[in-house]
């Protein structure tokens, strides 16, 4: 097992996942609301680290359109956004699942506008969450690494576009401790990329017009391609733990087993759970975490299997507005057959800190048995 | 767990100091998380940072709201009530200061350490840079003994941009930690 253990930023932890890959082009709009990521990984290209074709462009909507150009030419491609970035990049976005084309993009997960506001929430990545993409949640720099690396290969696996996500500030520009694989690894992980076909390779079309007489049904392919990287996620999971000693399934669960009273979360604030559940359980609390890691494709029946017969409290990061926010929208799904016990809280919007004695209100709640239909709101000023 | 805040001024290098002194406590097998005040930088205006240092694993992304050190790079910015927020009466409060200890009581009622840190840095490096000066300071107050890997951190650091500057720093940063443990 390797134990090269180094402090990076969780920016700079996916830029080195970046530099172990060596893609054939990187298209990246270098400034706000650009992250650190293509900063630290421009410092690689200049260095003559990598051997990436680096395409500084205009705006993200151009990012994404290189990034679709270049991988429907048969490269490799990553690229880096956040907030309105990834808005912008909206309309591309369903082209590159659309084609299915293996980019992978790591997402600093920050608020959008208006009010313009820089700091974490997830209201970016959540605005995509059904356009094809395969989202990878991440809670720590480490898994931020791990998780970039896993989203290359499963992504080339499937022929789908893959996102891995990271909380802003909290831990893009949080110095962490990241064991770091040996270049040879990753890329004896990876591979080599050769695409069935390609627009250099076969002189293939891409993205020709498709009237009703097919559309439909290369939609229907396209929604089995996704349910199908749900076993391919497991599978690679699997091949990278070889590498790691570390596990990658559809959550983490924290002393989740014999809890009753259950918070589910992802990103960075599921860790301040765990600290918390891990002081609660010092004083005989029976307390857990489920910490969703795949968004998409939704692991429903591996969740239900996992919530049945807990009390439930769901802490989103973000709104869908006017309807139950995203994350408590798909647990609640997960549960409809079973009738859970199950409360919806969002927290952090806009960067509002959570700290741990807000996360025990919430499981105290739990304990009092207080359920209603309306969301809560954790942290928020009235 | 230790928890640390450093207090300055944008351009001063608090958010290195954070990141330098978990790199040190890495290098010692220790689990660390150092990051910035978040939002924009802004150079001139006040700003901390922090550093988390353990024995355990670190999973808590909470904001450090309590910490056991808190040093202050910018003597200017005492005064101002976010420098001894959430410090508990046991911690220590390191200031950049000529003054003696005994000046900032009504600061603080806990431990005061006081460190002419600018003299410092003017005789020795040239410039009134502090921040290694102070995390030699603070590694003589930290019971840890930090003070070798320190070195070692702000050198390597340094040492890419002016290989004088990072000999001159690890320099002043054994005077500030000769004159705390004296």
């Amino acid at each position: 097992m390797n134990k090269n253990k180094i402090a990076l930023t969780g920016a700079q932890a996916a830029a080195e996942a970046m530099r172990q890959i060596n893609p054939d082009v990187v298209p990246a709009y270098p400034i706000t609301p650009q992250t650190q990521i293509v900063e630290s990984f421009a410092h690689f290209v200049a260095d003559g680290k990598v051997e990436t074709e680096m395409i500084r462009v205009e705006s993200e909507h151009s990012a994404m359109s290189a990034a679709v150009g270049a991988s429907a030419a048969g490269a490799r491609v990553m690229t880096a956004s956040s907030s309105q970035g990834i808005l912008l990049m909206l309309e591309i976005l369903p082209i590159a699942s659309g084609l299915r084309l293996p980019i992978v993009m790591n997402v600093v997960n920050r608020a959008i506008s208006a009010p313009i506001n820089i700091h974490c929430d997830h209201s970016d990545s959540m605005a995509c969450r059904d356009l094809g993409w395969v989202q990878i949640y991440s809670e720590d720099n480490q898994e931020v690494y791990d998780n970039t690396i896993l989203a290359q290969k499963l992504a080339e696996k499937t022929e789908l576009p893959v996102m891995v996500m990271q909380d802003g500030f909290i831990t893009s520009h949080c110095v962490e401790e990241v064991e770091i694989l040996d270049d040879e690894k990753v890329k004896r992980f990876v591979g080599e990329y050769n695409p069935e076909t390609s627009l250099l390779k076969n002189n293939a079309t891409f993205g020709a017009l498709q009237l009703p007489d097919y559309n439909f049904e290369t939609k229907k392919q396209q929604s089995d391609a996704i349910e199908r990287a749900k076993i391919e996620f497991l599978k690679t999971g699997k091949e990278l733990s070889k590498l790691t000693g570390r596990e990658y399934n559809y959550f983490e669960s924290y002393k989740l087993k014999d809890a009753n009273y259950v918070v589910v979360s992802m990103n960075s604030s599921a860790g301040t759970v765990k600290s918390l559940i891990d002081k609660l359980r010092k004083k005989g609390k029976k307390v857990g975490l489920l910490k969703p890691v795949l968004f998409r494709p939704f692991p429903y029946s591996e969740i239900k299997a996992a919530l049945k017969g807990k009390k439930i409290a769901v802490l989103d990061r973000s709104e869908s507005f006017g309807a139950n926010p995203p994350l408590f929208a798909e647990i609640k799904n997960s549960l409809f057959d079973i009738n859970a016990k199950i409360q919806s809280y969002v927290y952090g919007i806009g960067g509002r800190e959570l700290l741990e004695k807000d996360i025990e209100n919430v499981f105290e709640n739990l304990m009092k048995n207080k359920f209603e239909e309306k969301t809560r709101y954790v942290g928020l000023r009235e | 767990m230790l928890e640390i805040r450093f207090h300055g001024r944008g351009g001063h290098g608090v958010k290195t100091a954070a990141i330098v002194l978990a790199e040190a406590f890495l290098k010692k097998g220790k689990h660390v998380q150092a990051f910035p005040e978040f939002g924009p930088e802004r150079r001139g205006a006040p700003v901390r940072s922090f550093a988390r240092i353990s024995d355990e694993k670190i999973t808590t992304h909470e904001p450090i709201a309590n910490p056991n050190f808190v040093v202050v790079l910018d003597e200017s910015l005492i005064g101002l009530p976010e420098i001894t927020e959430g410090l508990s009466p046991k911690g220590i409060l390191i200031i950049n200061s000529g003054q003696e200890p005994e000046h900032f009581k009504k600061t603080f009622g806990g431990k005061v350490v006081a460190i002419d840190a600018t003299r410092i840095a003017i005789d020795v490096i040239g410039k009134p840079i502090v921040n290694a000066v102070m995390l030699g300071a603070l590694a003589g107050v930290i019971e840890e003994n930090i003070f070798n890997e320190l070195k070692e951190e702000v050198y390597s650091t340094l040492k890419s941009k002016d290989e004088k500057m990072a000999a001159a720093n690890v320099k002043a940063m054994e005077i500030a930690y000769r004159e705390i443990k004296k």
